[in-house]
């Protein structure tokens, strides 16, 4: 089988990218799979039109990445590939309207309010940081309605702090997402397969000392990560059943991580979906793979083996 | 597997993914990992035009004719070209750093010269050997961001010290020093680029080279003179080094990273007697010794090519993508204001009112266009109101296209501090360890 990982493109998110790519390439080559490795950039469509490719996995995090664009361009060109597609891509990249989507089917998501930086302009920013202050309290998340790997995300504890975090939010995209901070274990779980076949590996608990930000991500030592999540048996049960739940509402397919918060109440919170999740030599997903007991190079051929037998959309 | 939890062992040991995490040093628990250095993996994709790094047009080098000088060193004196060499560097590469050294004022014997991996190792030997935890290390505002990241690794304290169009300005390290004097500080060193400053782009003036000297002598202050970019002025000759004021006084650094090609890790310093003793010590230490062949390749371009004739072409180049910056600034930014530089690779850009570089740097990302923001060249917070722009390697068409890009960025970050206020745009600054878009 040949197989040619995407990685890279121009998003902000390109060094993780990068990095997810390799690992996924080495542990295929480690199995003895033949593996080119590619950008995303103007050499991509000559060659995937000039050399026999059997399934491509795109493991571009961030815009173009994950908003369903790569893969609408890999539908076009009728290339099988790992992963969700494009239409579905689209809706759980846009973070409020994921939230909606599972809002109808009784899946929890914290209280939350998007809004663009033009109506700050119209309305006049003081009124609105206010009103965000009386209506959710603090402390509240601030994060780009689009995007990955904690980038222009900040937790907010005082009031003072919401303008700095709204400029710093705005600087990676035009529309913020205010949501109200939930407190308790935070949780990710990776989930493979799609639709009825679908399965969840362990949730990975996280227990950082301080933000869960770009440095606690990539710079190993500030989080203590725990597989399985210490959760009782029917917490655990419920993390992994909305996980589920979630990957099917949205109709993702293939892998998928998805992150929640189990709040006092034994309430799972689902905080951000994932359609590409990081597979670094630091990332969940792999955590998860090696708690479950398996290979990652076995998964992911097997993942590959999928897409491919699938065929193209 | 289905719904319910995937049947596996439970276990309450926790993993961080860093089994020495216990182990580190208190200093490695600071470093963090910079989402802001994230965003520099773009900037190498050539949708992007990158004004951040200080790379050198190596493109205008005879590059055939230096592949037919590595293959004849290799194939004609490879056995020593690939061995171990001597710590302190070849003694033919030393002499002839002399007379390279001799264009800028600066007697010296080859003996008091230590070739270094870099001029970066050697601000790091000298560091090194001078500097406990805790210890003043003085320096320009802004000052290079490798020199910032050397001293932090170092756990050196450092004071700033302002400078104007003509430099550091003597009035105000008089003042610093006589401060910390009373404060029962002891400052280490001075450490100064007094040419063609990275990132001010300023260069210390003839009038007040004594005047530093003179000051930093009667404080018992010695100097650490950074000397990459002195033989890379456009419009006149070289000034006279420190060095030349001060044999005693001054550990002067040079490197060929910039007037020749960074690629080989050589740079140099010269330093008085029992400084260098230590320094080769120190090196010996660290490296054991610096690459022959790089060593070897430098000698035989020194001896066997027009490399003054090629520093005069580099000068040219450089001139023309200057030009081409300033007058795009104008075209483009004229709410900025910005030096300009009569040599070296950067111009240092004040922001208009309000605007923190930081903050702005992804938004310029998305836009495809990078720079370095101020902040990475101060230790105590100052610089956000500033932006360094290289101009060394872009063409003048691409520098005219980035500077047009970073005019709509300025335009949209404007726009967020009208709405938000300016107090809302500052960010907290971190010391960036360098890496060589930073150089």
């Amino acid at each position: 089988m040949e197989i040619m990982i995407l990685a890279g493109g121009l998003s902000h998110e390109r060094d993780v990218s990068l990095r997810s790519g390799r690992r996924v390439a080495d542990a295929l080559r480690d199995r003895g799979d033949n593996v080119t490795l590619h950008d995303v950039d103007s050499d991509l469509i000559p060659s995937l039109r000039n050399n026999h490719i059997d399934v491509v996995w795109p493991i571009v995090h961030g815009a173009s990445g994950e908003d369903g664009s790569l893969q609408g361009l890999l539908e076009m060109l009728g290339v099988p590939f790992v992963g969700t597609q494009a239409k579905e891509a689209r809706v759980a990249w846009v973070k409020p309207v994921a939230k909606a989507v599972l809002d109808r089917v009784g899946i929890t998501t914290p209280e939350f309010v998007t809004l663009p930086q033009s109506l700050f302009r119209e309305v006049g920013a003081e009124q609105i940081l206010d009103a965000i202050v009386s209506r959710f309290g603090l402390p509240v998340v601030v994060k780009p309605a689009r995007g990955g790997s904690a980038l222009g995300v900040t937790l907010v504890n005082e009031p003072q702090e919401l303008a700095h975090a709204l400029v710093h939010c705005f600087a990676y995209g035009d529309i913020a997402l205010i949501e109200r901070a939930v407190h308790g274990a935070e949780v990710a779980v990776s989930v493979i397969g799609e639709g009825d076949s679908a399965r969840v590996l362990p949730g990975v608990e996280i227990v950082c000392e301080g933000p869960y930000d770009y440095d606690a991500r990539y710079n190993p030592g500030r989080v203590e990560y725990f597989a399985p999540a210490r959760l009782d048996a029917s917490v655990a049960d419920a993390v992994a059943g909305t996980a589920l739940a979630t990957h099917r509402e949205l109709g993702l397919r293939d892998l998928s991580r998805i992150d929640v918060i189990v709040s006092d109440n034994d309430t799972v919170n689902v905080l951000d979906i994932n359609v590409a999740p990081g597979l670094t030599e630091v990332s969940l997903f792999p955590q998860a793979v090696a708690a479950a007991g398996l290979e990652l190079g076995d998964l992911y051929r097997e993942i590959l083996e999928g897409a491919a037998a699938r065929g193209a959309a | 597997m289905n719904e319910s939890t995937p049947d596996v062992p439970r276990s309450a040991e926790g993993t961080r993914l860093d089994p020495w995490y216990d182990a580190y040093a208190a200093r490695a628990h600071q470093m963090r990992a910079s989402e802001i250095r994230a965003l520099f993996a773009v900037a190498s994709r050539p949708e992007v035009v990158s004004l951040a790094g200080g790379m050198p047009y190596i493109a205008g080098l005879p590059l055939e004719d230096i592949g037919a000088m590595m293959q004849r060193i290799v194939t004609e004196r490879g056995q020593v070209a690939l061995q171990y060499g001597s710590g302190q560097g070849d003694e033919q590469l030393r002499e002839q750093i002399t007379t390279v050294m001799a264009l800028e004022g600066i007697a010296a014997h080859p003996d008091d010269v230590v070739i270094t991996t870099g001029s970066q190792q050697a601000l790091d030997l000298v560091t090194n050997i001078f500097i406990d935890p805790g210890d003043v290390i003085v320096a320009e505002a802004p000052s290079y961001v490798g020199a910032l990241g050397v001293f932090r690794a170092r756990e050196a304290e450092v004071v700033h010290v302002p400078m104007d169009a003509d430099g550091l300005i003597p009035a105000a390290l008089e003042e610093t020093l006589t401060k910390l004097r009373a404060a029962g500080r002891r400052v280490k060193f001075l450490y100064t680029v007094p040419n063609f400053h990275n990132p001010a782009g300023v260069t210390l003036s003839l009038e007040r080279r004594p005047q530093i000297v003179e000051i930093c002598a009667r404080h018992g202050v010695l100097i650490l003179e950074d000397n990459p970019y002195g033989l890379l002025g456009f419009d006149r000759d070289p000034l006279p080094a420190l060095r030349s004021l001060s044999p005693e006084g001054v550990i002067y650094l040079g490197s060929f990273s910039k007037t020749f090609a960074p690629g080989y890790r050589v740079g140099w310093a010269l330093a008085p007697h029992a400084v260098r003793e230590k320094l080769v010590l120190a090196s010996e230490a660290a490296i054991l010794s610096p690459s022959n062949i790089a060593q070897m390749a430098i000698s035989s371009y020194l001896d066997h090519f027009d490399w003054q004739g090629q520093i005069k072409a580099f000068r040219e180049q450089y001139r023309e993508r200057r030009d081409a910056m300033i007058s795009a600034l104008q075209e483009h930014i004229p709410t900025a204001t910005w030096n300009v530089p009569d040599g070296g690779f950067y111009v240092w850009v004040k922001l208009p009112e309000g605007l923190d570089s930081k903050s702005m740097l992804p938004r310029a990302v998305t836009a495809r266009v990078a720079y370095v923001a101020g902040t990475a060249f101060f230790t105590d917070g100052q610089g956000a109101d500033h932006m360094r722009l290289s101009y060394c390697y872009p063409t003048p068409e691409r520098i005219r296209e980035g500077v047009r890009r970073l005019a709509g960025v300025v335009d949209q970050e404007l726009e967020t501090v009208r709405i938000f206020g300016a107090a809302a745009s500052a960010n907290p600054s971190t010391v960036e360890f360098p890496s060589p878009d930073l150089a």
